[in-house]
């Protein structure tokens, strides 16, 4: 209501302030990162050398990836990295050949990115779709059907549910293929045929906690006294849960529908690994293992940056769907 | 209607329109099944207008929306019929019923903002029952929708409509909903307390646009309300209903000057209740110049002046927005004022509650308006008593308990409720225990916030019975906050007057309630509905004359 005093439209004025905050979160947690990165026991110069690991190779090391340098001085290089989109180099680089961050990471967060879209794509109208039919015929044997299926697939570990789908669709029936190896050569309707069985998975293990966010929003709206006035208007079953319920239920679905996509971009890696994607999750794992720091800290600054962004789209979208907030007095 | 004034216009009365017979709703509640309507037989004839009165709980609600052939969620019919116009709606299909439902049995709901869909504008939920039941097309239903809102006199008819909900005042929805129901020209419109959330001020302006719409249209209606001076004004016949049952059924006219039944006298009664006034020059609190605002919105306390003299009662009168309940905010220090000062016994009192010791805390406590939400529901009533006892006096163990008998006692209960739970017991029972509550911290002042309008008649004249009573005995003050007039004669020493965060009028009961008085207080006074069946007539008349 405050707001509603400036020139500025509210919602702007609240998308703005979202804006800011999401930005101070981010500031917040690459310190997080950087710290934590610092707090880790070892020596990364003699873990990457190996046997080569001399005082003077080590010294020499330390200069040529800058960890001679004070951790403060470091964190600002790195966030001048960040901000001009490089990432810094990785720790496998070598003189003559540079590896920046940036081009390790392109081709896998695209890589993510396209699964996660296609995944999105089926999972989230299935799921608002069998969601609103739950709804419309609750407690019938098609809504307890759903909740008990959409209940099972979530369930199960989403290793089992790829190695199950695997089973029946690449070997019994061979329809799709059983890895998904795709490079930035592969036509698009070749990749999305072999992101099938990955984009299944995923889907079977989101789909149950959107669909049952939208049946319980839409449920609890069904009390409301709007909704009373529509079916003794003459409303027909759909046009109620359509036209009077499904309006005014956007703003806790949406926020769920947000969180599982958080999820398809930075919680995937299991899937990655069990069909061998090219994806940031399986980089990320590796990086962590030969202690590629710059790599690591870049997928947590990703990763972090993807919940923030879509956490704030959904917000936007709450807020926007709230006729209140859009047309003020 | 001017030209008739002592006679309500005659209307024509058609043959039968809707008859129910013996009719029986059953509702479920802990996965039990009560009776809620045992029986009733109902008979309406074409435009002709029912009033349904009752306390809540009488099933009102429950068999007017049966005429539609609808039961709430939790409900059931099992016995009896209903039959509309030929068509018996207990065996006829479901989309049958739909159709019926919105264009030619329609509902106007007791809450305007609840019931219209925030998401939606006014004039897309006001056609959409004839576009959606194919009567008319939306570019004819907007230019009747438009003239629907001109002739219930909505200020701009062809722009209002473009608005939301929350985008027009309370009174304003209230019409809105009232032309929503007649667009499809219905046989037969529910109404289901449509004034009751309303300020009495508005209240007159809805009630005069629904009779002359039902008039206009003849249409039969069913209007269900608990006020009795309400349904004097728009009924031609009246049914009493308790628990259930039918009680009394007359004419309106009979009905108010020969009620029959013990029970219908004492919803008369309640309003008889007057209580001579008292003065005192001893002052215990004293509010002086005081603006308030939250946060850096618009004030909405304005240089506010009250005195409270020790024993007495003040009644701070005002409808919603007038700023009275924030007036108990300053007081109490949960909302500290921008500017003047609260004197308590001569002695200022800090400005916010963090800043007062817990004597001072004791010396006033607060009753709310709604019980059910002033408990919580799982403290037992030892709890909710007790708390205070232990809190300002330190009582512990056996001689909490021996008070808290004591406490149950004054208001009129008896030990056996000490280890019930709020939801154990009824509304007025509540209220009791919140009576008691304030009384244990042994105050000076208790701040009485709309103490009775969530309750009914009868129970409403024991609370204020108990308030006055307790005064006598302990010399309690207080400030007594309300927008009923009738409680207001019951209760007050003295009237304070508020409108948009200012004082109108301050004085003794008589001086107020009697003329000449300010615009403000007549207006608001002349607004509250009396019992004669004329009363709607004569003050639209008088107004009328006034404004030529």
């Amino acid at each position: 209501m405050l707001a509603a005093r400036d020139a500025m439209h509210p919602i702007l004025r609240t998308v703005l302030q979202r804006l800011a905050l999401g930005l101070l979160t981010l500031f917040i947690v690459s310190v997080v990162i950087s710290s934590l990165v610092e707090m880790l026991p070892g020596n990364f110069a003699k873990r990457i050398l190996g046997q080569a690991a001399t005082p003077e190779t080590v010294a020499a090391f330390e200069k040529e990836i800058g960890l001679d340098k004070p951790a403060l001085e470091r964190y600002f290089v790195w966030v001048g990295d960040v901000v001009t989109g490089e990432f810094g180099s990785s720790f496998t680089s070598r003189v003559g050949y540079q590896r920046k961050v940036a081009d390790l990471i392109t081709p896998r967060l695209k890589n993510t990115l396209f699964l996660a879209s296609m995944t999105a794509v089926i999972a989230v109208p299935l799921a608002l779709f069998l969601g609103i039919l739950a709804a419309l015929y609750r407690n019938s044997w098609f809504d307890r059907m759903v909740n008990s299926a959409t209940l099972t697939t979530i369930s199960m570990p989403e290793f089992f549910m790829a190695y199950v789908l695997m089973l029946f669709l690449a070997v019994i029936w061979q329809i799709f293929p059983s890895l998904a190896s795709v490079d930035h050569d592969t036509p698009l309707w070749e990749r999305i045929y072999r992101c099938t069985l990955p984009a299944l998975t995923l889907t079977l293990v989101i789909v149950a906690h959107m669909m049952r966010m939208t049946r319980a929003a839409i449920i609890n709206l069904l009390a409301s006294p709007y909704i009373e006035m529509a079916r003794l208007k003459g409303m027909s079953k759909s046009r109620v849960i359509m036209r009077h319920a499904l309006p005014n239920a956007w703003a806790p679905i949406v926020n769920v529908i947000a969180f599982n996509l958080a999820y398809l971009i930075v919680g995937v890696v299991v899937v990655e690994v069990v069909f061998t994607y090219p994806g940031i999750g399986q980089l990320m794992v590796d990086a962590v293992r030969t202690k590629d720091m710059p790599v690591v800290q870049a997928c947590a600054l990703i990763f972090a940056a993807t919940y923030i962004l879509l956490n704030l789209t959904a917000d936007i979208i709450s807020i926007a769907t709230n006729p209140r907030l859009l047309h003020p007095r | 209607m001017a030209n008739d004034n002592t006679k309500r216009p005659g209307r024509e009365k058609g043959e039968i329109l809707l008859e129910m017979r013996d009719l029986k709703i059953e509702g479920e509640s802990d996965d039990i099944w009560h009776p809620i309507i045992k029986g009733i037989n109902l008979t309406l004839r074409r435009g002709e207008v029912l009033g349904l009165i009752g306390e809540s709980g009488a099933g009102k609600s429950t068999l007017g929306i049966a005429a539609m052939g609808f039961a709430r969620p939790g409900c059931r019919f099992t016995g009896g019929s209903i039959v509309f116009d030929g068509i018996d709606m207990l065996k006829t299909s479901e989309e049958e019923k739909r159709k019926l439902r919105g264009s030619r049995i329609s509902y106007v709901a007791q809450s305007a903002a609840a019931a219209f869909n925030p998401a939606h504008r006014l004039i897309d939920q006001t056609i959409e029952t004839e576009t959606q039941h194919g009567i008319r097309d939306s570019k004819s239903a907007v230019a009747d929708a438009v003239d629907l809102y001109g002739r219930l006199r909505l200020p701009d008819p062809t722009t209002i409509g473009e608005r939301y909900p929350h985008q027009v005042s309370g009174g304003q929805l209230q019409r809105v909903m009232t032309a929503m129901a007649i667009t499809c020209r219905p046989d037969l419109i529910i109404f289901d307390e449509p004034t009751t959330a309303l300020d009495v001020t508005t209240q007159v302006e809805v009630l005069a646009s629904i009779r002359s719409i039902v008039e206009e249209f003849n249409t039969a209606a069913i209007y269900i309300t608990h006020d009795l001076a309400v349904v004097a004004q728009m009924a031609d016949r009246i049914m009493v209903l308790r628990h259930g049952k039918l009680v009394e059924e007359s004419p309106t006219r009979e009905m108010l000057s020969a009620p029959k039944e013990e029970y219908t006298k004492s919803l008369w009664a309640v309003r008889g209740l007057a209580k001579p006034e008292a003065h005192s020059d001893d002052t215990i609190l004293s509010i002086e110049h005081v603006d308030a605002a939250y946060g850096n919105a618009d004030k909405i306390l304005d240089d506010v002046s009250v005195r409270i003299p020790r024993g007495r009662t003040v009644a701070v009168v005002g409808e919603s927005g007038s700023g009275k309940s924030t007036l108990a905010r300053v007081v109490t220090g949960l909302l500290p004022p921008s500017k003047g000062r609260v004197l308590f016994n001569g002695e200022p009192l800090p400005p916010a509650l963090g800043q007062r010791d817990k004597e001072m805390l004791r010396r006033i406590q607060m009753i709310y308006q709604s019980p059910d939400t002033a408990l919580n529901p799982r403290h037992r009533i030892y709890d909710v008593i007790g708390r205070p006892l232990n809190f300002y006096h330190g009582l512990t163990g056996p001689k909490l308990e021996q008070r808290i008998v004591d406490l149950l006692k004054m208001i009129e209960l008896d030990e056996s409720f000490i280890d019930r739970l709020p939801s154990e017991i009824s509304g007025g029972q509540k209220q009791r225990v919140c009576i008691a509550r304030a009384l244990a911290a042994e105050p000076e002042l208790i701040i009485c916030d709309e103490v009775t309008s969530a309750l009914d008649q009868i129970v409403q004249e024991e609370i204020l019975k108990l308030l006055l009573r307790l005064q006598a005995e302990f010399d309690i003050s207080y400030m007594f906050i309300t927008h009923d007039i009738a409680t207001v004669r019951a209760i007050a020493d003295e009237i304070v007057v508020m409108n948009q965060g200012k004082v109108v009028e301050q004085g003794t009961k008589t001086e107020v309630l009697s003329p000449p008085y300010p615009a403000y207080t007549e207006l608001l006074l002349s607004s509250v509905p009396e019992m004669d069946p004329d009363w709607l007539n004569n003050l639209l008349q008088k107004r009328q004359v006034k404004s030529e």
